[in-house]
């Protein structure tokens, strides 16, 4: 697959001095749904910014569909569509205006159809006659994703588009996502719920403190830095751990009923074969077996930790 | 070049003007009428005409320029400054449009309210004084000049603000005097010499003198000046806004 959008030794340093982006080299692929994951203040914003506009460059390039975002910004720009964290809605609006006003603002007339199969998708065709200010939190986000999709991007962008949104709200959000992306449109997301990029991503980054620090298909990086746990429920309470055990990692809970292995289910050998006769040996009996995988939160713990999280 | 993104900022601009015609078109139609019952019924009648005009009819030029020179400001200032104030301006900094195109929507829908509002108010001034229009070409011609140059500066005002004293602030304590200092009720012959010699240092005594001009075929100074001192304001006025693109000073990060 080739990259759509491409950003290179990007660096932003604001007028303040904030060094909100530090060399941020990425590469976006056509058609995934990459999730930014990050704390507040990580600069997904400001990487989202640079990239459609809203904040100049310090140092670096950003290339949408071939296209230099500064040199060629017509023609970048054109690509993209964009959904703003904040709800920035001019309230006395109605929704089919602000909507048609972003099309033409892109350059594109007409296009009846489309904003009506952009509304209904959205559950706004009824509200289009309504200002936006009689609208609900959600519904607001929802005008702010019609009018992002108004100019048919290739390219969106959704700044933490369920930050303070319930929970229902937030399935319908995934749901919204996930045929854009059928549609073939690209999308990335940032977000600070794990939950969320685990439950729609293709792709993984995370961002801290201006700086990517990996990104990863979903399912490898669970894969690899996703320690499994073998959870062991025992008949009868330990006392200790097994003797002459000492080479596997064990540990002892729940009151001694509990005995906790850690493995990498990527590795030679899980040793689980090993630990089971070892046991069986010395005379423990197994009541029950489970096994636990971390969660993309303890990656994400691990990552950004000793970073402040404001 | 982005048409349609120009249009559809006109668009939207006239159609949030068209939501708001009480403010947009009564207000001003109402403060003239007031005007013209003040100071070309009650007082005028007790002065003598200016130069062979009545008084009532030699202030309905500034009267139309006092009020859209303002509205030009406020209106453009304020088109640019809601944007900014509710945040939906990053739309206009994302959009394949250049700062010239917004800046042309966002200027011609002022102008065309400002115009609307002009016209209104001349049509206004017919109920009260006799009218005959000399050079109605070149009153066109001052007329769109003056809104279009007044919008642009507004423009520039909606840019530099960052709070709503500050969108009050120029039109107040700049534009105000300027226009009232500027012939606008009088000619500035009337004034002593050192005042009139002051005067030629405002821009505005151009513009209403070229304006009453078409109006009278007479002027304070000549219309040749007049005609340089608009060009001359509206050139000013797009240098600085393309310098504003170029550096994104207080719109882009
Ligand atoms: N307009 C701005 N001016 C100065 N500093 C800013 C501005 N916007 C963001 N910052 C700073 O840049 C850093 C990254 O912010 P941001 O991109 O908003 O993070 P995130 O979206 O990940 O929460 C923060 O330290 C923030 O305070
Ligand atoms: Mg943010």
């Amino acid at each position: 697959m080739s990259a759509i959008v491409s950003v290179k030794n990007l660096s932003k340093r604001y007028e303040g001095g904030v060094h909100a982006l530090k060399d941020v080299d990425l590469e976006i692929e056509e058609g995934e749904i990459l999730a930014l994951l990050g704390p507040n203040g990580a600069g997904k914003t400001t990487l989202i910014s640079c990239i459609c506009g809203m904040a100049s460059i310090t140092a670096g390039h950003v290339v949408v569909g071939g296209h230099d975002n500064v040199r060629d910004y017509r023609k970048a720009r054109a690509l993209i569509g964009l959904v703003p964290q904040e709800i920035n809605l001019q309230p006395f609006e109605t929704v089919m205006n602000t909507v048609r006003f972003t099309r033409g603002l892109f350059g594109k007339r007409g296009g009846a159809e489309h904003i009506e199969r952009v509304l209904r998708s959205l559950s706004l065709w009824d509200k289009r006659d309504v200002q936006i200010r009689a609208l609900s939190g959600g519904m607001k986000r929802r005008v702010l994703i019609a009018k992002a999709l108004s100019h048919e991007p290739k390219v969106l962008f959704l700044d933490e588009p369920t930050a303070g949104v319930d929970v229902g709200l937030r399935k319908e959000m995934w749901s919204t996502v996930a045929e854009l992306r059928a549609h073939g449109v690209t999308v990335i997301l940032t977000t600070h719920y794990i939950e969320e990029a685990e439950a729609m991503a293709d792709r993984i980054g995370i961002i801290s403190g201006g700086e990517i620090k990996l990104v990863r298909d979903k399912a490898a990086l669970m894969r690899e830095l996703g320690r499994k746990r073998l959870v062991i429920e025992l008949t009868e309470p330990a006392a200790h751990l097994p003797e002459g055990m000492d080479d596997t990692p064990l540990e002892l809970g729940e009151a001694g009923r509990e005995l906790t292995y850690t493995y990498d289910p990527g590795g030679d050998g899980t040793g689980i074969t090993r630990l089971l006769t070892g046991l069986r040996e010395r005379g423990y009996k197994v009541r029950d077996v489970r096994t636990e995988q971390s969660s993309l939160e303890d990656i994400f713990v691990d990552l950004t930790a000793g970073e402040d999280r404001t | 070049m982005n048409l349609y993104a120009i249009w559809a900022i006109y668009r939207y601009e006239m159609s949030r003007a068209f939501r708001t015609m009480t403010q947009t078109v009564v207000s001003p139609v109402l403060s003239t009428s007031l005007y013209f019952v003040v100071f070309g019924a009650a007082i005028g009648s007790r002065i003598e005409e200016v130069e062979g005009v009545s008084y009532g009819a030699f202030i309905v030029p500034g009267l139309i320029m006092l009020t859209v020179i303002t509205q030009s400001i406020s209106n453009a200032s304020f088109g640019i400054y809601f944007p900014k104030f509710v945040g939906s301006i990053y739309e206009l900094l994302s959009a394949p449009a250049s700062f010239l195109e917004i800046t042309a929507g966002y200027v011609f829908a002022a102008a065309t309210k400002s115009l609307l509002i002009g016209l209104i108010i001349l049509a206004t001034a017919y109920l009260f004084v006799d009218l005959d229009i000399q050079h109605p070409v070149w009153m066109m011609v001052f007329l769109v000049l003056t809104c279009l140059s007044f919008s642009l500066m507004g423009f520039i005002v909606g840019i530099w603000a960052t709070n709503f004293e500050q969108l009050q602030l120029v039109p107040l304590l700049l534009v105000q005097p300027l226009i009232f200092l500027g012939g606008t009720f009088y000619s500035i012959s009337m004034l002593p010499g050192v005042w009139e010699t002051i005067s030629l240092f405002n821009p505005v005594v151009y513009l209403v003198s070229g304006f009453r001009w078409s109006f009278f075929g007479m002027s304070d100074v000549s219309v040749g000046w007049s005609i340089l001192a608009i060009i001359g304001f509206t050139a000013t006025c797009l240098a600085f806004i393309g310098w504003i693109f170029r550096t994104g000073w207080r719109i882009r990060d």
